[in-house]
């Protein structure tokens, strides 16, 4: 099912959590909302699954204008950050619940209630614990009966509030990989809400990321990462280093210095460069960025340094291989090699 | 160092065992041995002489009394208590507040005025009072009188007891149930009911002992007429004017065997489901 988001707005007590935002979602895929915190992706999640009305605008799911509905009538699967299993139900009865409480008209019989839950529980991966109460079993298996538990309605729409938020790294990781299966396997319109961009990034087909209420970038990992639409954007997805330039005939200057970067097309003028710090190529000679080494570690399989440049000081972050000899030096020279340039704010 | 190990809050010995002396002997004199005295009283002369007290026509009718008011009072304000609290636990308005000072109010007024308050409302001064005469309904020195006390004495203990669980629950449930389709009223029985339903319990408990042993407020409302509104604790009062003591004590002895029912039920409630009660302030 798709699902169009169209310009929202949504205030309470006249604070706008989320202003004029529009989002078309399609359908069958898998979609992160990422943001910081406070950015409005609960909210947005909310006003899709019809638990918080919009102030202003239309959700639509397919050509239908889901604004006015109910949560009930846009048969949305819902998963909340901590779970919200029924505590005094069963894993089988939770995850009945959806089907058990339909209209007699639309409810299967209760061996075909049983059976489909077992199903789903096979699904999740659980078979054998239908027995037991949602406080005997451990995060990462409360969190995959409320996603069948979700399931069991059949939803046209998938939400996820930061699904694995509540779980440790090691878990996280294998639920994130598991979740994709599931998503490939059974198709769902799936939007999940997260604030780790490892996991938005590993997981999506498309994330969209937002800040202070609004939709900075929507776009495929690769497009966000690679071809950042804001300042915002390049600093929250990814490593970055900004640095203040001048764009003048046709080259970046720094404190009025070439530093060998050619820009044919960009608008003469004040402007901040970024790049990330392993985008750089260490290179000798008079136009480029040379610094003073200020600190140098060694994370993992790289050496990251942090380097103040010119008269100013303007702090950066360049990553080299750790074996590196340039690594024990104390002045450095390089140039960015792939780098996006911003308007200065 | 023996003594460095101690918590920095832990008596002497002998401090604590004095302590623990003091209180012992004061709940003995001031707790037990008033109920002690009730049911000895009560069966002094004999089991034969209990039974007959209890079996007076005066005391029949108290006892019917009692029971009615508090099976007309008590439904009320379990249904009270949980409008109330789940309006203040789930929802944002304004007054919120003062909503919440306000049910507190029948445990900071003296019983004596509640009863009053009801005087003034349907007293022959009143505006109510005589028109709803004109129409055939006694409220006042009558069952609807004593019953309206009853209800605005005890209204806080459901409400009280639910706000907290309500509130520490949140409604997270509540949504998870909606978005699976539940209608209302499905998610009020499914799923907020059985969330909450230790802690009703223990505040109907509690409602239910106060309803019967209430005294003050039915005093000022009931008028005393003899068999027709006179509750238990009004007619132990009166069989004691009486000089009638065994009535008086058999009658008794009814309240402090209910107190003490409600009592182990209520420790039995927080012992077992101490998580889901947010017993205190009681
Ligand atoms: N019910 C509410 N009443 C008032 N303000 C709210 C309410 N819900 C959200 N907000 C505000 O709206 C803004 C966005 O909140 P939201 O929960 O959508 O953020 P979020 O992006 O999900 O953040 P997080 O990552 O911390 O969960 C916040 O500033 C929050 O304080
Ligand atoms: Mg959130």
């Amino acid at each position: 099912m798709e699902v169009r988001v169209s310009n929202v707005r949504k205030e309470f007590d006249g604070f706008a959590a989320l202003k004029d935002v529009s989002l078309d979602i399609r359908s069958g895929e898998l979609i992160a909302l990422l943001g910081p915190s406070g950015s409005g992706k609960t909210t947005l999640l909310r006003l899709i699954a019809g638990l918080e009305m919009p102030s202003q605008g239309k959700i639509f799911f397919g050509d239908m204008d889901a604004s006015e509905k109910t949560v009930q009538e846009r048969n949305i699967g819902f998963v909340f950050q901590h779970y919200a299993l029924f505590r005094h139900m069963t894993i089988l009865e939770n995850i009945s619940f959806g089907l058990k409480v339909r209209p007699r008209a639309r409810r299967p019989a209760a061996g075909e209630i049983r059976r489909r839950a077992m199903e789903l529980l096979d699904l999740v991966q659980l078979s054998g614990l239908e027995k037991r109460y949602p406080n005997q079993l451990s995060g990462g298996q409360r969190q995959r009966v409320a996603l069948a538990r979700a399931l069991a309605i059949e939803p046209g729409v998938l939400l996820l509030d930061e699904p694995f938020g509540a779980l440790d790294a090691q878990v996280r990781r294998e639920l994130r990989r598991w979740l994709r299966e599931m998503h490939d396997r059974t198709g769902h319109t799936t939007v999940f809400v997260t604030h780790d961009q490892e996991e938005a990034l590993e997981l999506s087909d498309r994330l969209c990321v937002m800040s202070q209420g609004a939709i900075e970038q929507v776009g495929t990992p690769d497009d966000v990462y690679d071809r950042p639409a804001s300042p915002f954007v390049f600093g929250f997805i990814g490593e970055s280093s900004e640095l203040p330039v001048t764009v003048g005939n046709g080259e970046l200057l720094v404190e009025g210095r070439s530093i060998g970067v050619p820009v044919p097309a960009a608008r003469p003028g004040p402007a901040r460069l970024f790049f990330r710090p392993h985008d750089v190529d260490l290179v000798e000679g008079d136009a480029t960025l040379a610094g003073a080494v200020h600190t140098s570690r060694r994370v993992g399989g790289t050496r990251r340094v942090e380097l103040d440049l010119g008269p100013a000081n303007h702090r950066v972050e360049i990553d080299l291989p750790f074996d590196h000899p340039a690594g024990e030096r104390s002045q450095l020279s390089f140039r960015p090699r792939r780098w996006q340039l911003f308007p200065a704010s | 160092m023996a003594s460095s190990r101690h918590s920095p809050v832990s008596e002497r010995l002998g401090v604590r065992i004095a302590l623990i002396l003091i209180s012992v002997a004061f709940m003995a004199l001031f707790l037990l041995l008033p109920l002690v005295a009730v049911f000895s009283e009560a069966f002094r002369s004999g089991f034969g002489a209990y039974l007959a007290g209890l079996n007076t026509p005066d005391a029949q009718a108290a006892i019917r009394l009692t029971l009615l008011v508090a099976a007309i009072a008590v439904p009320l304000n379990v249904v009270f208590g949980i409008c109330a609290s789940w309006a203040i636990a789930k929802f944002e308005f304004k007054g919120k507040a003062f909503l919440i000072t306000l049910i507190d109010l029948p445990f900071s007024v003296s019983p004596v005025i509640s009863g009053l308050v009801y005087v003034l409302l349907f007293g022959g001064g009143s505006v109510l009072g005589p028109w709803l005469k004109a129409n055939g309904v006694e409220v006042l020195f009558a069952v609807p009188g004593i019953v309206l006390a009853t209800i605005f004495v005890t209204f806080p203990f459901v409400a009280r007891e639910l706000i907290p669980l309500m509130q520490d629950q949140g409604t997270n449930d509540e949504e998870a149930a909606l978005s699976l389709g539940a209608n209302g009223w499905q998610t009020f029985w499914r799923v907020t009911l059985p969330n909450i339903k230790w802690g009703l319990l223990y505040g109907v408990l509690l409602c239910n002992a106060r309803a019967m042993g209430e005294f003050g407020a039915v005093a000022v409302v009931s008028g005393k007429i003899r068999g027709q509104t006179t509750t238990i604790p009004l007619q132990v009062e009166m069989f004691y004017n009486e000089y009638n003591a065994t009535a008086a004590f058999a009658l008794a002895s009814l309240l402090a065997m209910l107190a003490l029912v409600t009592l182990v039920l209520k420790t039995v409630l927080e012992w077992r489901f101490g998580d889901e009660i947010a017993a205190s302030g009681h």
